[in-house]
């Protein structure tokens, strides 16, 4: 056998094995063509207040969304005022929210709208706690897609008591509260 | 109006005297009267994920450190490539996904566990095809951990061959505890011990800058610490460079033996001529193998005994074991308080019992798993040494193609370079 044909099978070897090997993990991996993005459930959500220390940016790429549809508006909201205010208005005193991020509007009698400024809020979910104790659990946390940096790895997720992390499609990049069949949510 | 303005405070004295129950819709959605409409709920799309765009330029990356160090044979060319990946796959992509970290994913998706998408499949395969075909060119100039390691890599000094050999098989331990966490769902390991990941992002938690700081620090005389005492894709990549068509070799031409280049490998990546001895005769060669062929099964096994017999510590890097044993471990009043998760856990509907069985099936898990993974490290210690006892005979300086990263550091320092840089420019 001359010294070329081994190189030539030598190659061919190679190629195949290339070939072989990267077709096989590829047929075996079954990739997806869509991205996906890291996803809290609100169900599943503890309120144990980690997104807001345990994000690789700081603060938190995981924010406090409002779902106004499924909101009561309350006067005595418990997502926004301390289970011991005296008073129920937007005195600092009063506020749940530990860097006041949450707006409190007059609607119409008796009806406030509450407002996140996301440029506040740091993630805690100690309005999102007020919320689903005493209220209709419209205030809860979602990681904001255009904040998160997309580890491959999300260090919430690792952390997360209540294992309410999880990959979802890009183009569905939320996980979001709607008003229940049926009226205005009565169960 | 005056009735639904009390509403929630009766709702809210019934939730609070019905201890607090977690619940939702307790009050009833009001009907606006002053033509009220709802505002938009603010969700931005994702800025940006792990897109096709990126595997073209990792390709493109790729193709170019090919180029420089192959054809080119050109330092300064390899050390702007690197600093332009740094630039790019670090700073700028803050790091993820990378070839590196793409194991776990892969790993997951061939397991059935979790859908690989396609540019992190890409990520994994490109980087393993180039090195088949033209060595570590990815470990050269184009991985952001590497490049990290090679800008701060100014005093180096070479490790005794021996440490360097013994060091060089926490790799195979990592890549292998790695895959063992990813197959029974204890997270990513390499994720969360990515030394580096904190300076790209400007942000991690203290441990990560320490553990960076600390490879760095080290890094500035000890040479790509993370590349070849830790990094479990670099053994991927040595295995496909080992078998590789083109490779960097230290001398464009002929060597001629003028051991300046002894020293100039920072990464203990040159293989030095073996001294002139008797060869062996093939009575004392089929021995040898024999010993060998006998040996291997026996340290496989002992990996895989040893594996076996360590489950139930390795299972404890599952978050579900840990909890468990938290758990059980306040129940005996071994504690005092309690952890955020037992809190979570308390607070939940999962029954004690419930908790402990599945941390058993978990157990159960990680036995067979645990007896793969010593195994597997048995194999690399018996073909480790199976390589030491097959003494193959050198007569030049040469790259040892698995271990070397093609960072062309050796170039510069071989005669044979200079001389035809020379003849180059004289002609010119």
């Amino acid at each position: 056998m001359s010294a070329g044909n081994t190189v030539r099978r030598r190659d061919f070897l190679r190629a195949a094995a290339a070939l072989g090997v990267g077709g096989a993990v590829w047929k075996a991996a079954a990739p997806a063509a869509g991205a996906t993005v890291w996803q809290l459930d609100p169900q599943k959500c503890v309120q144990c207040g980690r997104c807001a220390t345990e994000c690789v940016l700081s603060p938190s790429a995981v924010k406090c969304v409002h779902s106004y549809q499924i909101c009561g508006y309350c006067d005595l909201c418990g997502g926004y005022l301390q289970p011991s205010a005296r008073d129920r208005d937007t005195g600092a005193e009063n506020e749940l929210c530990p860097v006041s991020a949450i707006k409190r509007t007059y609607i119409e009698d008796p009806f406030f709208q509450y407002t996140i400024d996301e440029a506040l809020c740091v993630g805690c979910g100690k309005c999102v706690k007020g919320c689903a104790l005493f209220g209709n659990g419209s205030l809860y946390l979602q990681v904001k897609q255009d904040l998160c940096v997309h580890c491959n790895e999300c260090a919430i997720a690792k952390a997360c008591p209540g294992d309410a992390y999880r990959r979802i499609p890009a183009e569905q990049a939320y996980l979001l509260k709607t008003r229940p069949e049926g009226g205005n949510g009565q169960e | 109006m005056k009735l639904l303005k009390i509403l929630p405070l009766v709702f809210a004295a019934v939730v609070a005297v019905g201890g607090l129950a977690w619940a939702e819709f307790r009050f009833p959605m009001p009907e606006f009267e002053s033509g009220y409409e709802y505002p938009e709920m603010h969700t931005p799309f994702p800025g940006r994920t792990n897109d096709l765009w990126d595997v073209v330029l990792l390709a493109a990356a790729l193709g170019l450190a090919a180029w420089f160090v192959l054809k080119r044979r050109s330092r300064p060319a390899v050390l702007g490539l690197t600093i332009c990946s740094l630039a790019y796959f670090g700073f700028w992509r803050e790091g993820c996904v990378c070839p590196v970290g793409s194991i776990q994913n892969v790993t997951e998706g061939i397991l059935g566990l979790e859908v690989v998408p396609v540019a992190v499949l890409c990520f994994f395969l490109l980087p393993l095809i180039f090195a088949l075909f033209f060595g570590r060119v990815f470990c050269a100039a184009v991985c952001p951990l590497g490049a990290l390691q090679e800008v701060v890599a100014v005093r180096p000094v070479v490790l005794p061959r021996a440490v360097d050999r013994v060091l060089g098989l926490v790799p195979y331990l990592y890549l292998g505890l790695t895959i063992l966490a990813v197959a029974t769902g204890s997270g990513y390991l390499i994720c969360q011990y990515d030394p580096f990941v904190g300076f790209f992002r400007l942000g991690a938690s203290l441990n990560m800058f320490l553990a960076g700081g600390v490879l760095l620090v080290t890094g500035l005389f000890i040479g790509r610490p993370y590349c070849r005492f830790l990094c479990p894709y670099g053994v991927l990549l040595g295995w496909m460079s080992r078998f590789s068509k083109w490779h960097a070799s230290i001398t464009p031409r002929e060597c001629i033996q003028c051991r300046l280049c002894e020293d100039a490998c920072p990464y203990g990546a040159i293989n030095v001529p073996t001294p002139d001895k008797a060869p062996l005769t093939a009575k004392e060669g089929a021995r040898k193998l024999g010993v060998m062929l006998a040996l291997a099964p026996l340290i496989v096994a002992l990996g895989g005994l040893t594996g076996l017999l360590s489950h139930t510590m390795l299972a404890r890097i599952h978050p579900t074991v840990q909890l468990a044993q938290r758990i059980a471990g306040e129940e005996a009043g071994l504690y005092e308080g309690m952890t955020i998760e037992s809190e979570a856990f308390r607070a939940g509907a999962q029954t004690r019992e419930e908790l402990y069985a599945e941390a058993h099936a978990v157990r159960a898990d990680f036995k067979w798993k645990s007896a793969l993974f010593g195994a597997f490290l048995g194999l690399v210690v018996a073909v480790m040494l199976a390589g030491l006892s097959m003494a193959g005979r050198r007569d030049d300086y040469e790259t040892d193609r698995q271990a070397c990263v093609s960072c062309t550091r050796c170039f510069p320092y071989c005669p044979v370079e200079k001389d035809d840089v020379a003849v180059a420019e004289q002609k010119t």
